[in-house]
């Protein structure tokens, strides 16, 4: 009896392993080799060990782009969670029905391409565009802002495209709180915003740290954000990455380029795990 | 009565098309423990939370030491809640949760801590300050929620339902130390409750609770003996509820036809005119057994037999259809189902419900 139920866990467990090593151990293992690889001539790789492709990251201009684009994924950051931690916590207060048409017209965005609604935003702010046109009509400003390909533009789409983690992050931690925990903190004593502060903003903290997470590490990486809305005028490290893989074919730069991408990012999540003492993330639907 | 520390004047709330209170008013003293007793939704959490300023009413009064609180905000009343969950903050360890209300008023933190020293030992959790409240099991948590709520000696302690999720045995003990740390510290505690068991054994006084309304206010004693409505008396401690003519009434002794037999009572209080119908609560270890039917009884049929909590419930169906339970101490009788029996009470045991209030 036993040892059949051992072989039934190892054969749902042997598919996971053989898909984790082919999908994700597999292809990470090659491109930690290939960072430390030669680029050839004309087409592909040499199999010679280097260490250049990390020193030449170290370049300035390279060094740039990473703080580049660490500026963005903190401004971006911090906007998403300065609007998504209000809007999902008074989600979480909403009756019933309401969070449930809440999340629905919050999921409605995804059944689109994101590509897509970000060329929306290319209408919004190009000269002339709906909100040059809506602001010199309203008179706010006497000539048009041309915002498309400038720096807030690509931190719009940025906030844009990644509210909605933060919303379901924050959400969820908040969902889950028990709201008496408040009123026994007003029972205690607490000011309304006393009891928000030791009760409720304590609670939720896991989940705007979880969002946080799920917010900055894709906008490290989100390069067509950037390459839609900012022109050439925004670099970042994914634009740079996919460039140099399609573009110059230095297969191996790229790869370094993605490594230190990669470090980057676990740095932040072991710094996360410090802070909540948690590895489960929340909100993750 | 005592210095009054808490009333509560026509106070009534509604719940969109519902009226949770009708109106209640009740005084309570300093010093007093107190039961709202009635099963779920008769309104009095909703009491609960109107007295600690969590709800407020739609109209009516409340006073605290005599001041109008009626729309004062929770954290400036001195009244603390015991919360049915217990309500502890799970992020915080035992010490903390205690100690919160005080590190509020920013207290020196060594004063703290010898105030939670303090409760702790009052409620025998000395040296669970470092606890998490997950790593505690129900009667502990039960037990930081009271110490949480005590260590600010509040005028007014509200405890909802604060022993509902214990088992029995645990529930049982924790009714003593409750009753023993409430007569140790002097304080007037607020207890609900749907066990009308606890209320009797713990309460200076229980307000039975209907249906928004104060059913009746007295002593476990007056509650339990002189109920004045049948529900009353079905709520508190099962009595049976009989429909009876009078047929003489002599002073304060009347004479009742009831169910196809007679029936015997005392007036309470009540006076009554031969022919008036009157409903009676007896309780059921008053019920009698007599093989004579001569006396003044009540033929029955002996439908059940069992036997729960040291008590045998015998089940009798009389003539009318209606059942009869009677109780008694030990195992041993003589009845078997299907036997006959006379069934009867002493007067003084018999009382009239619902007298003048159109049930």
């Amino acid at each position: 009896m036993k040892k059949t139920k051992r072989s039934r866990i190892w054969l749902t467990l042997v598919p996971l392993y053989v898909f984790t090593l082919i999908f994700v151990a597999g292809p990470l293992l090659y491109m930690i080799i290939l960072s430390f690889e030669t680029r050839a001539e004309t087409w592909g790789v040499l199999h010679e060990l280097t260490f250049k492709n990390y020193r030449e990251i170290f370049q300035p201009a390279y060094l740039k782009t990473f703080g580049e684009s660490l500026k963005l994924a903190f401004t971006s950051t911090l906007l998403v969670a300065a609007l998504g931690y209000p809007f999902g916590y008074f989600m979480a207060k909403l009756s019933q029905k309401w969070k449930k048409r809440m999340l629905l017209l919050l999921m409605v965005p995804f059944w689109t391409s994101s590509l897509i609604r970000l060329y929306g935003w290319i209408i919004i702010f190009r000269a002339n565009g709906v909100l040059d046109q809506l602001l010199l009509g309203v008179g706010v400003t006497d000539e048009p802002l041309k915002l498309l390909y400038t720096y807030p533009a690509v931190v719009v789409g940025m906030v844009y495209s990644l509210l909605q983690f933060m919303i379901f992050a924050v959400y969820s931690s908040a969902e889950k709180m028990d709201w008496t925990l408040v009123e026994a903190a007003r029972d205690l004593g607490a000011s309304p915003l006393k009891a928000f502060l030791t009760v409720t903003w304590k609670l939720t903290l896991p989940g705007l740290l979880s969002g946080v997470i799920l917010t900055f590490i894709p906008s490290m990486g989100l390069f067509y954000i950037a390459d839609i809305l900012g022109g050439n005028k925004v670099v970042l490290v994914g634009s740079v990455i996919q460039e140099q893989l399609l573009k110059t074919r230095n297969w191996p730069f790229a790869a370094a380029l993605s490594v230190v991408l990669m470090l980057l990012t676990t740095l932040m999540i072991s710094l996360y795990k410090r802070i909540t003492h948690t590895t489960e993330l929340e909100g993750l639907l | 009565m005592a210095d009054t520390i808490l009333e509560l004047q026509n106070v009534s709330k509604r719940f969109g098309d519902t009226d949770v209170l009708n109106g209640i008013s009740i005084s309570i003293a300093k010093g007093e423990f107190i039961t709202l007793l009635g099963p779920s939704g008769c309104g009095k959490t909703t009491t609960l939370r109107i007295i600690a300023g969590l709800e407020a009413p739609d109209c009516g009064r409340v006073l605290l030491n005599g001041r109008d609180v009626t729309d004062a905000e929770p954290n400036h009343r001195d009244v603390n809640t015991v919360f049915q969950n217990y309500a502890l903050f799970p992020h915080m360890n035992v010490a903390a949760n205690i100690g919160y209300s005080l590190r509020l008023k920013r207290r020196p933190r060594d004063e703290i801590r010898k105030a939670v020293a303090q409760v702790l030992e009052l409620v025998q959790l000395t040296g669970y300050e470092k606890r998490m409240p997950s790593e505690l099991s129900g009667g502990q948590k039960q037990r930081v929620a009271i110490a949480r709520a005590l260590i600010n000696q509040p005028s007014v302690l509200l405890l909802d339902e604060p022993l509902g999720a214990l088992d029995l045995q645990l529930r049982r003990q924790m009714q003593l130390e409750l009753k023993a740390l409430q007569k140790q510290l002097g304080l007037t505690f607020i207890y609900i409750t749907h066990d009308q068991e606890e209320a009797l054994n713990m309460s200076d006084r229980i307000a039975v609770m209907r249906e928004g309304r104060f059913e009746q206010i007295g002593t476990p004693a007056e509650v339990y003996d002189n109920p004045r409505t049948s529900y009353v008396a079905r709520f508190v401690g099962e009595a049976n509820i009989l429909k009876g003519r009078v047929r003489k009434a002599e002073g304060d002794h009347l004479v009742l036809d009831c169910a196809g037999g007679c029936a015997q009572a005392l007036c309470h209080g009540h006076s009554f005119a031969a022919g008036d119908w009157v409903t009676l609560a007896v309780r059921s270890e008053a019920v009698d057994f007599s093989q004579d039917p001569n006396s003044c009884a009540i033929p029955a049929l002996v439908r059940e037999k069992t036997f729960a909590g040291g008590m045998l419930r015998i089940t009798l169906e009389l003539s009318d259809g209606s059942t009869l339970i009677a109780s008694r101490h030990g195992i041993n009788l003589a009845l078997e189902p299907g036997d006959l029996v006379y069934a009867a009470w002493d007067a003084a045991s018999a009382v009239p419900v619902d007298v003048g209030c159109g049930e």
